[in-house]
This record gives C-alpha cells, sequence and structure tokens, in this order.
C-alpha cells in the first residue's frame, strides 16, 4: 500500500518505465526504509526503558540525537555534503561520539557507572551539542544550509536508496539478534541490578553490550533517515500494553509495531500534502504526543505505575 | 556451608566490619541484628558475592566465593534484598520464572522440569492461586512471599535475607518466618537473615551474631546472645526480658538516662 501511494499515484502492476522507476527506486526503497528505521528505533527504545527501567527513556536518550546533529551540520557547514554520503557519515559519527563521550564520563566521574550519571552526562551533552548545531547555523547562515537541517532534525526518508536499505537491514540483523539473546537479562533486570547480579546477570557487563548494540544500530537509523521522534518512546509502551513486559515477546513485536507505524506514517507524510512533502517528525509527534498523554492519563486514573 | 576467615569488609576506605570469622553450618537458621548501620546487609552483600572482602577469605562449600562465576553462585545461593521493586508489570508467575535463569543457557527456553520447580516454588509460598495477577496488584505481604518462591525456583542450598519482615504488618512478618523456618527443614536450606526485629530473631533462629562498631560482638544461641545486659549496651536502650507461656520476650522500657538528653 505504501508503495502504490504518492504524489503520482501508481499500481503496484503498472509497466511504464517511468512508474516502474519511480516504484523500485525512489518508492520501494523508501517504503523499506521507513520500515527498518521504525523497527529499529522501537526495538533499541523498548531496550532502553528496560535497561534504565525508566518509561521515559528512548532512544536517543544518551544524546546520540544532538550529537547526530551536531554531525550533520559540521559536515554542511564545512561544505562538504558535496561529497556523497558525507552527511549521513558526520551524522554516524557524531551520534557514536556522543555517546562514547557520555559513556566515558559517567565511568571516570563516578567510581562506578550508575544510570543517573549517564542520564546527566546524556542531558549536558545534548545541550552541548545543541548549541554546536546552533552555532553552526547561525554562522553558516546560508538559508539552503538551514532548511536542509531543519528537514534532518525533524527526519525524513526522502533519502532513501537501496544502499542505505541493506546498511540498515544488515546492522539491524546482528544489533537485533544480540539485543533478543540478551532478552531475557533484560527481564531479570527488571528487579533491579542487584536483584539481576544474584540470579547470575552481570549488569555491567550487560549494559555494556545493549548500549554497544543500541548507540550502533540508532546512530544508523539516524544516519539514513535524520531524528525521527516519538517512535521509540511511543511504540514500546503500545506494545507493552499488548504482548506484556516479557522482552523475549516485547522486543520482536516492538520492532514489529515500529515498522508497521513508520510505514504509515511516512504514507501520510508523502500524500497528504502531495505534491509537497510533509517532514515526518511531524506527523509521529502528532499522533505520539496525544496518545503518549492519553496513556499517563488513563495509568494515573487506573493508579498504577507505568 | 558458608565459612568466613578473619574477614574485613568495607568500601572506599571506609571499614564497615573486621575479624569475622563465622561458620554458618546447613539447615540452620542463622540471624544477623544490631543497630542500623552495624553493617548487617554490608555482610549479606559480601556473602552474596557482591562485595569483595578487603581482607580474608568467604567460603561456600570448601571453594572460595571469588572463584564462581555470577551464574555458578546462582545456582547455588539466592539472595533478596531488603526493597525490591519490579518495575514492569509482570505476572507473578514470569517473575518466579526468573529464578531458573542461572539453570538455562541463554538461548535455551524453560523445560517442562522447569515448570515443575516453578509451580512447586509457587504452591509452597501459597501463592499459585494469583501466579496469573501482575505482580503490581499484590500487597506487600502476598509480594514478599512471591520472592520467596522466585529464590526456591533458584533451587539453592544457602538463602540469604535482607530484613524481609521490614514493612509488614504483625500477621505477615509471622507468617514469613514460619515460612523460613519450614523451608530450611524441609529444604536442607541454609538460612541467613538480617533482622530489625530482636523478638523474631529470639524466636526464629538457631544462632544469631549481634553485630555493633564495626564487629561481632556477641555469636551463638539467641537466649545467650540477646541478654537485657548486652542490648542495653549495643541499642542504648533498656529492656526486660520478659516469660510468657513458656516463651521469652523482650520489652523495651525506654532509653538509658543521660543517652538522649
Amino acid at each position: 500500500m505504501g508503495i502504490a501511494l504518492g504524489a503520482v499515484p501508481i499500481s503496484l502492476f503498472d509497466r511504464d518505465p517511468t512508474n516502474l522507476f519511480i516504484l523500485t527506486q525512489i518508492r520501494l526503497p523508501r517504503v523499506l526504509l521507513a520500515a527498518l528505521v521504525g523497527g529499529a528505533l522501537a526495538l533499541c527504545g523498548a531496550v532502553m526503558q528496560g535497561l534504565f527501567r525508566n518509561p521515559l527513556a528512548d532512544p536517543y536518550l544518551l544524546g546520540i540525537a544532538s550529537g547526530a546533529t551536531a554531525g550533520a551540520a559540521l559536515v554542511i557547514a564545512l561544505r562538504l555534503d558535496i561529497y556523497w554520503g558525507a552527511v549521513p557519515m558526520g551524522a554516524l559519527l557524531g551520534g557514536v561520539l556522543a555517546v562514547a563521550i557520555v559513556y566515558r564520563v559517567a565511568q571516570t566521574r563516578w567510581a562506578r557507572l550508575d544510570n543517573y550519571a549517564l542520564i546527566l552526562s546524556g542531558v549536558a551533552l545534548a545541550a552541548l551539542f545543541s548549541a554546536v548545531t546552533s552555532f553552526l547555523l547561525f554562522y553558516g547562515g546560508a538559508s539552503h544550509d538551514a532548511r536542509r537541517l531543519i528537514f534532518w532534525i525533524l527526519g525524513g526518508l526522502g533519502g532513501a536508496q537501496w544502499l542505505y536499505v541493506l546498511g540498515l537491514l544488515g546492522t539491524l540483523l546482528v544489533a537485533g539478534a544480540v539485543l533478543v539473546l540478551f532478552a531475557r537479562d533484560l527481564n531479570a533486570l527488571a528487579l533491579g541490578e542487584e536483584m539481576a547480579a544474584h540470579l547470575g546477570v552481570e549488569p555491567r557487563h550487560l549494559r555494556k553490550i545493549l548500549l554497544f548494540a543500541v548507540t550502533l544500530l540508532t546512530a544508523v537509523a539516524v544516519a539514513v533517515s535524520g531524528t525521527i521522534g516519538f517512535v521509540g518512546l511511543i511504540v514500546p509502551h503500545i506494545l507493552r500494553l499488548i504482548v506484556g513486559p516479557d522482552h523475549r515477546l516485547l522486543l520482536p513485536a516492538a520492532a514489529l509495531g515500529g515498522a508497521v507505524l513508520l510505514t504509515l506514517c511516512d504514507a501520510g507524510a508523502r500524500t497528504v500534502l502531495a505534491p509537497a512533502e510533509l517532514p515526518i517528525g511531524i506527523i509521529t509527534a502528532l499522533l505520539g504526543a496525544p496518545f503518549f498523554l492519553y496513556l499517563l492519563r488513563r495509568r494515573a486514573q487506573l493508579g498504577a505505575s507505568l | 556451608m558458608i565459612r568466613l576467615e578473619s574477614v574485613q569488609l568495607g568500601y572506599d576506605g571506609r571499614l564497615v566490619l573486621r575479624d569475622l570469622n563465622v561458620e554458618i553450618v546447613p539447615r540452620e537458621i542463622f540471624g544477623l541484628v544490631g543497630p542500623n548501620g552495624s553493617g548487617k546487609t554490608t555482610l549479606l552483600r559480601a556473602i552474596s558475592g557482591r562485595l569483595p572482602p578487603q581482607q580474608g577469605a568467604i567460603y561456600l562449600d570448601f571453594r572460595h566465593l571469588s572463584d564462581l562465576s555470577s551464574q555458578e553462585l546462582a545456582r547455588e545461593l539466592a539472595a533478596l534484598e531488603q526493597e525490591i521493586s519490579c518495575s514492569f508489570d509482570f505476572t507473578v508467575r514470569e517473575v518466579v520464572e526468573l529464578g531458573r535463569l542461572p539453570h538455562r543457557e541463554r538461548w535455551q527456553r524453560l523445560s517442562a522440569q522447569d515448570r515443575e520447580i516453578v509451580t512447586r516454588a509457587l504452591a509452597r509460598t501459597h501463592t499459585l492461586e494469583f501466579a496469573d495477577r501482575g505482580i503490581h496488584s499484590l500487597s506487600s505481604g502476598e509480594r514478599q512471599r512471591v520472592w520467596l518462591a522466585l529464590a526456591l525456583a533458584q533451587e539453592p542450598k544457602v538463602l540469604l535475607l535482607d530484613e524481609p519482615t521490614a514493612h509488614l504488618d504483625l500477621n505477615y512478618q509471622i507468617e514469613i518466618m514460619e515460612l523460613v523456618r519450614s523451608l530450611a527443614k524441609e529444604q536442607n536450606l541454609t538460612v541467613l537473615v538480617s533482622l530489625h526485629d530482636l523478638n523474631l530473631a529470639l524466636h526464629y533462629t538457631d544462632r544469631v551474631a549481634l553485630l555493633s562498631e564495626g564487629r561481632v560482638v556477641a555469636l551463638g544461641e539467641p537466649e545467650r546472645v540477646l541478654t537485657e545486659e548486652l542490648i542495653e549496651q549495643v541499642f542504648r536502650t533498656r529492656v526486660r526480658i520478659v516469660d510468657g507461656t513458656g516463651e521469652r520476650y523482650i520489652v523495651p522500657l525506654g532509653s538509658r538516662q543521660g543517652v538522649l538528653s
């Protein structure tokens, strides 16, 4: 359905060469990329919520989004974006760098790496990288650059190509396999780090492996699609309501749910104002924020915790 | 069996307990009592393998504790923290199934035998009737029994409990301690339990160690350790031990003159 929808409606069985090109080289990779990005973000969100035992955690918690944005902004400001693939590469490096710094800071400032130290240094670093982005935007000045960057901050799948699809697919398969393999350890972690340790799960070891996989997967997703919000926060909550909190089931279910949701959102982004295109982040936030508020309200009424 | 040989415990230069020489034998309920901050939780952390001793050695069945991986240790020893919370609303059965983790490899599913062990643990702690309810819907007394079921599902030889009766109503305190006592006997468990209620220690432990100011002040049968003189000295509170219907009870009289003023 997502393939057939678009500024130019095309039947899936069309044989016209122009339309065939649109289908196989533009729409198909875009739809697949939407599904992969949605799946990756929702999967990473579910893992982060389990890892930090916090319902407000999402894949961007440790500053990956602002790091990636700053990386992309730097590439654009330095006029390196004439080189093919430079912007996604800058974003990838920026995102990974941000998490690496957060991790190092939390590890050295506090004797043992604890969750609060990680979250707080994530917040601080996000502010720092946002300042870098703002400066580059202000200093660079060209309105063309600013538009590009804004589209990037709001996220979008307009740049989809087969290479992105394959790159993200590969990362998702590897990182996803690792995350699902450690799903049962996340279940134990729900009882707290000390209890998990008493059950034979080394919490520090677990955190290192999971953060590495989540960072890699999120950074690749962000590099190819910008910082699409809310999918990684909302989808795990919805799926937890449906399939329950057992991560062995929740992680694959969240990935599937995220894929479906983002495919639909992207179809909306392409058609609502056709032929103009809406940044997908606007749609996910428009759908996601009210739903999240509803969820919070309902939980508050039931008197249950999230 | 657990043996501590001249063990010294502490955190980053802060000494908490020293000169610990204790041997805890199978099927024994060994109590830890002492004022807040006397090191009861620290000692339990050390025996659970979470806090390596600064000096000395801890043995579990003649094996050095630090030689065991955390998974091996979890098959031998179950430990319950003082305050356990579950961040997501798992069902009671799902929580108890976590006790089987140390017996399974990461990629293995629960076997029929695992499920049988889980069901038995639920039945033994009288939690089977609400096995399919969410853990968040239970009262604290019910939840404490679920944590015990989780520990039982590990099939441990040693059970460590950190103030299992804290924040429980009187009837639940008795229920938990009765349960622990019968579990120790029928499953050949060695139980190490910290208690702030001296009467529970008096009635439910076989031996008790009184901790104060960084060391074991007294160790032995509870009637010998929990005397008026020692309690008064360690807790700085006057107590009277009274005999009622063949049992002894510790009754506080108020703070010793001059201490609080």
